[in-house]
């Protein structure tokens, strides 16, 4: 008898008690909690996206599609980064405004040429306002994911609002579970040490969220 | 200290060793002082943290109900994404397997996720005995592996460790595995990170062999979730060639939608955040064009006396833990003999009904963790899957006092009573017919308070091991029944009693 019999079929013999006619999974599981917490407004949930990302040592960043360019440039700039990592379908206008070399996202790159570049940036699939958490999900805007790993200085797009949810039930039903997707909530951390949190280990230790809004004009 | 838990002592007489260790007394009550504190501020911002208890432990009881169809739907689900599913009745299974597909890969060393599965079979020292060396990269993890050391804590395996014991490990041991801690490395936590962050990169950039555990698989999609904080999991998971995950068959959960429960739960109550720095979610393999990842997934599912656990309609219930080690932190007999005296990579108020399930009750370790307990119940209050650990504890104990059926590896046996527990079962006996026999407790009680200046302050002979670590109750001058017939009730006499000072 193979494992996979055995174990099935020990399975079934632990489970002699459970009658055919047991409550099916859709009556089995109340679902009376809340799809989201409070009654925020569109503001009040992005505002609430900005502060718990800031809480967990994110660096958070505002301004409209027309500043982008700008900001991401200066970001850049301020953090001396010569290098970035960009993805295949990074809208070329984010970069308008920078000279900063560009390192496509390749498959044949190796890790120790990512460990050479100082700098990544990507879009987002969406942000969680409720637990500061912005998701990645390898689309072409944002690359394969150990771009946003190996680089030590990590800048994030967010779009707003529209790319902002406010729980993790209304993310994960956005969420494609096909795509290899990454949470990301604050730079890297450890409690490992007297249980108290430090920010910087083996991802990147600088997270730069920017939440860019549409131009009014 | 070894690094293993084999021929561990039973933990009365390790708990006793450890509560006179007063630098593992204090780093203890300090980490899980600070921990608790949190915890209790994260639950508090979730209104609806109850109804999210309740769903989380339906959940699980349902996927546990009927696991013989969650597993071949995941199995199904992994293998349609390009993964392939191996399964492991016991933990030299899972060892042969995961040895061989190493050496089928030609590497000689891979690198690891923190995982509670593999520690529980013994994986990276079945490994090393085949010249495979495995890397913990969880910085807690690696302060036990440099260290030689044991875990003691299910999420911070490296709590009774404080910085400054942590920064003498880094300097003398990191060496002897790869690059040296930096020169004049102090116990900043912040350098220590810094020190492990420069000390495992390169292991990650070479690695072609990841080896991980996994939070969650979900049976419909095929999708595995693990919940990290340093990104030590990314790495493991999106570099090497190749990732073999090793997970208990509990660990299912039914549908995507699922996830919405525990990944709001788990945060919380292990590090109690409001969402843990990274989690990673992978569904089988990608596509070459679009590759992302390991190329090559395997996913070996363990039983391991998950079966045998599950087949005790009371104490199945355990399985629905998803480690977030809550439980250890509130426990007053945790924060007090520390992880190892409970001799099992799963330590704390879940370790104490997990191992004697899982391993069976015929070790000394085994039969005494079920006492290991006063029964306070602050582990059942803050379970996010509401695990009555109290309940599962005392009849546990019920097993091992009395014997009675129970499952060993799939067979249905009937253990025999414990040799420890005759006397118990003696006094128990002696209780009852006294009990029953009203004019004979009488007799008895007065009897005990006349002679109460003689009694000794411990028992002798069998009974000499239960009042080691408990004072005999004092014996009042006047039994309880005498007194509210004298004083009817303490109406009359001004209710006092006879002799009292």
């Amino acid at each position: 008898m193979s494992s996979r019999e055995l174990i099935l079929g020990r399975v079934r013999r632990a489970l002699a008690d459970v009658q055919p006619d047991d409550t099916p999974y859709e009556q089995a599981v109340p679902r009376g909690y809340l799809r989201e917490h409070g009654d925020l407004s569109v503001e009040e949930t992005v505002e609430l996206l900005a502060e718990n990302l800031a809480d967990y040592r994110a660096i958070v960043h505002r301004t409209d599609t027309a500043g982008l360019a700008g900001t991401i440039a200066g970001l850049l700039a301020a953090h001396g980064s010569s290098t970035v990592l960009v993805p295949p379908g990074l809208p070329q206008e984010w970069l308008a405004a920078t000279e900063t070399a560009r390192v496509a996202d390749r498959v044949e790159s190796t890790p120790d040429e990512l460990d050479q570049v100082d700098s990544v940036i990507t879009a987002c699939a969406l942000a969680i306002a409720e637990t500061g958490t912005i998701v990645l999900d390898g689309s072409p805007d944002q690359g394969r994911r150990r771009i946003t790993l190996v680089p030590d200085h990590h800048i994030c797009v967010v779009r707003v609002p529209d790319q902002v949810v406010s729980s993790v039930p209304q993310a994960l039903e956005r969420l494609d579970p096909t795509r290899p997707l990454t949470w990301i909530s604050g730079p890297s951390a450890t409690s490992d040490i007297e249980l108290d949190r430090v920010e910087g280990v083996h991802g990147p230790r600088t997270l730069e969220v920017v939440l860019v809004a549409p131009s009014v004009d | 200290m070894s690094g293993t838990f084999v021929g561990m002592p039973a933990f009365p007489k390790a708990a006793h060793e450890a509560v006179h260790n007063t630098t593992l007394r204090g780093n203890l009550r300090h980490a899980t002082h600070t921990i608790r504190g949190k915890r209790a501020k994260a639950v508090m911002e979730m209104s609806d943290w109850a109804e999210l208890r309740d769903a989380g432990k339906r959940i699980k009881d349902h996927t546990l109900r009927h696991l013989d169809r969650y597993l071949v739907q995941l199995e199904e689900s992994v293998t349609a994404a390009g993964g392939t599913v191996h399964w492991a009745a016991d933990a030299d299974e899972a060892n042969r397997i995961v040895t061989y597909l190493v050496k089928a890969t030609g590497e000689s060393e891979v690198v690891k996720v923190k995982s509670m599965a593999t520690q529980e079979i013994g994986l990276n020292e079945a490994l090393e005995a085949e010249d495979i060396h495995a890397y913990e990269t969880d910085l807690a993890e690696l302060i036990v592996q440099l260290g030689k050391d044991r875990p003691s804590h299910i999420l911070v395996p490296a709590i009774h460790r404080n910085r400054g014991e942590i920064r003498d490990i880094f300097a003398r041991e990191m060496s002897e595995w790869g690059r040296p801690a930096p020169e004049g490395l102090t116990d900043s936590p912040a350098e220590l990170a810094e020190a492990a962050r420069l000390h495992l990169r390169e292991k990650f950039l070479r690695a072609k062999v990841g080896v991980s555990g996994a939070n969650f698989m979900v049976a419909d999609t095929g999708t595995l979730v693990v919940v990290e904080s340093e990104g030590n999991g990314r790495m493991c998971l999106t570099l090497p060639e190749t990732l073999i995950s090793v997970v208990g068959i509990e660990k299912i959960v039914p549908t995507w939608q699922d996830l919405e429960v525990f990944l709001q739960t788990l945060p919380r109550s292990s590090t109690a955040e409001r969402m843990n720095p990274y989690t990673s979610t992978w569904t089988g393999t990608t596509d070459s064009e679009t590759a992302d990842g390991p190329s090559t997934f395997h996913l070996v599912l363990i039983d391991n006396g998950r079966t045998d656990t599950l087949a005790d309609e009371v104490g199945r219930q355990a399985l629905r833990c998803i480690r977030c080690s809550a439980c250890l932190n509130v426990c007053p007999v945790y924060e007090r003999a520390g992880g190892h005296a409970y001799g099992s990579v799963y330590p704390g108020p879940i370790g104490a009904i997990l191992s004697p399930q899982l391993r069976g009750t015929a070790s000394e370790i085994d039969a005494s963790l079920p006492y290991a307990s006063s029964l306070c119940g602050a582990c059942y209050e803050v379970c996010p899957v509401a695990i009555d650990i109290p309940e599962v504890l005392v009849h546990l104990r019920e097993r091992v006092a009395q014997g009675g059926p129970a499952t060993e590896k799939g067979n249905k046996v009937v253990l025999k009573p414990a040799k420890g527990h005759a006397a118990e079962r003696a006094a128990m006996r002696a209780a009852r017919w006294a009990l029953s026999h009203p004019g004979a407790l009488r007799t008895g009680q007065r009897l005990a308070s006349r002679t109460r200046r003689l009694h000794p302050r411990t028992l002798p002979g069998p009974g000499k091991a239960w009042s080691a670590s408990r004072d005999l109750p004092a014996v009042p001058a006047e039994p309880f029944r005498d007194w509210w017939q004298r004083t009817n009730g303490g109406r009359t006499n001004g209710g006092k009693q006879e002799g009292t000072k």
